[in-house]
């Protein structure tokens, strides 16, 4: 048992580090100062990801300010209020939403926001992005405050707290670095999403950060470079991979560091 | 059975109490024709009991006789558990607390409780302590606050064990200094009562010791009801013991009479040891 355990972690972790090594391998060759500090020039003429980087920061920042707010209002009603029948109905919808395939959100982001604006932009796919960032932290920020020991809002109870004072100041607390770390999640699935930003933010090649237009991001970029024709896109798209995964482990870390446990 | 328990004197400060109570209606908490249910489970039956000012009220019988139950209905925290109902009156200074329109956050105030597990917030010691004066804006200046904070940690006896590291981890006490420190928590509203719930069930006996040395000390401030399995513990803080089984109140005497010539046959098999 021991042995057949170890072996398939053994096996997903090294599947993990063959594809974290190979994407570094070949990322690296194109790899530069000048990939980071340019925007894309056409074929032959190098250049880089700059507009790509900053879009893609752009968007993950709107999506977390739509998404995180809303992902964890729900999840704090649902494990605080959510036990009659509307919750369970809520908590059902929420599952039947993370489950949704990530494209359809795209469409359904193209049709209430990119047809009535007449263009794509930023904004709209700001809110594809959020949109399935909610379910996912709705979730988490549920079942982290879940965990949260009764007595702690007994205890907080019977000093005369209120109701949202106990939620507000000793649950959600209690629980912050577990909710954080279900935003981080959030964080990390979204900003691989490729699918929702075709539709929305649609990608660009030029450097810009107005969120009412077209917008760029890594992986729309990575997605045009890697069904080019041309070898160097396809290395370029491998490099803009590799400062993808780098900006994801980085989130990662620094949210890891900010909600380390203190007490 | 005896509802308004005759009180023996065995601390100077306890001839006080024993002056007010024959002074007339002293009892601070009066409790008439209690029933409490758990959805269609009735976990108490008709309980009445009179629980005089300052003096320490142990509640004993086996696991499931009622006895949180009851002592959790005297500042309403079962309320939180839901599908709970409770018939009956719970008078305090004459007052019915459960009579609508009730403050229960202002009850709370009044009654404060130390809970059977010790459960610090994770927030710093010194936090924990002012949680409770924040909330109800008790304080004005942070001088007051940390004046309130330190008398409270010097009234739970654990002052000296923290007074350097105020800042630190709650969660990085000992079981016995958390349970301490749950108690100065408590105490930093200055309530009029205190409920606790087997405050030392969890502790070694050095720490037990230690909380027992403090309900004594309390006593001269607080009405105190604790809730114990040990009827050690019970002898030895109490000045007034309360036999609760099945959900019935069966006795409640002065503890020394209690355990040495209780009224009740029951309360003589559980004390002796014969059930529970």
């Amino acid at each position: 048992m021991t042995s057949l355990t170890a072996l398939c972690t053994v096996a997903a972790v090294g599947i993990l580090l063959v594809i974290l090594v190979y994407i570094a391998i070949q990322g690296v060759g194109a790899l530069s100062l000048n990939f980071l500090l340019n925007d894309p020039r056409p074929v032959g003429e190098g250049g880089g990801i700059r507009n790509a980087i900053l879009g893609s920061l752009m968007l993950l920042l709107l999506a977390s300010a739509i998404g995180l707010p809303f992902g964890i209002m729900v999840g704090i009603y649902l494990s605080e209020f959510g036990s009659g029948r509307f919750g369970s109905l809520v908590r059902f919808l929420v599952d039947t939403l993370t489950g949704i395939p990530s494209i359809v959100t795209g469409v359904f982001v193209y049709t209430i926001v990119v047809v009535p604006s007449k263009h794509f932009s930023g904004l709209a796919g700001g809110i594809a992005l959020a949109l399935i960032m909610i379910p996912i932290v709705a979730r988490t920020t549920e079942e982290m405050i879940k965990l949260v020991p009764h007595s702690l809002r007994e205890g907080a109870l019977a000093l005369g707290a209120p109701q949202w004072r106990v939620t507000l100041g000793v649950v959600v607390p209690a629980a912050a670095s577990g909710i954080a770390t279900g935003a981080m999640l959030a964080i990390a699935r979204i900003s691989g999403e490729t699918a929702p930003l075709l539709f929305t933010a649609f990608g660009s090649r030029f450097f810009s950060y107005y969120l009412d237009q077209p917008i760029a991001s890594l992986t729309v970029q990575i997605y045009n470079y890697a069904i080019s024709p041309y070898d160097e896109w396809h290395a370029q798209a491998w490099a803009a991979t590799l400062v993808l995964m780098t900006l994801i482990l980085s989130i990662n870390i620094v949210v890891r560091f900010l909600t380390r446990k203190r007490f | 059975m005896s509802t308004a328990p005759t009180i023996t004197t065995r601390v100077p400060a306890r001839e006080s109490t024993r002056e007010s109570a024959r002074a007339g209606d002293s009892a601070k908490i009066a409790v008439r024709d209690l029933d409490f249910f758990y959805g269609k489970t009735q976990a108490l039956h008709r309980v009445s009991l009179e629980i005089p000012a300052r003096i320490v009220m142990a509640f004993i019988g086996p696991s499931g006789c009622g006895k949180s139950t009851f002592l959790r209905t005297l500042n309403r925290m079962n309320d939180v558990i839901p599908g709970t109902r409770v018939a009956g009156e719970v008078m305090m200074d004459g007052v019915d607390i459960y009579k609508p329109g009730t403050d229960v956050v202002e009850l709370r105030r009044k009654v404060g409780m130390v809970f059977q597990k010790s459960n610090p917030f994770p927030k710093t010691i010194f936090d924990n302590v002012a949680y409770g004066l924040r909330i109800n804006q008790l304080t004005g200046t942070k001088a007051e606050l940390e004046e309130r904070v330190e008398q409270a940690l010097k009234d739970a006896a654990l002052w000296n064990e923290v007074k350097d590291r105020l800042k630190t981890s709650a969660l990085s006490l000992s079981g016995g200094q958390q349970q301490r420190l749950c108690i100065a928590r408590a105490l930093a509203i200055r309530p009029e009562v205190v409920l606790m719930d087997e405050p030392a069930s969890a502790l070694d006996p050095v720490a037990t010791h230690k909380i027992e040395e403090l309900i004594v000390e309390l006593k001269k401030q607080y009405t105190i009801v604790i809730v114990t399995h040990n009827m050690q513990q019970a002898a030895r803080v109490s000045d007034t013991t309360a036999f609760f089984l099945l959900g019935k109140l069966i006795e409640v005497n002065s503890t020394e009479k209690m355990f040495t010539n209780p009224n009740e046959k029951l309360t003589e098999d559980y004390i002796t040891g014969r059930f529970g």
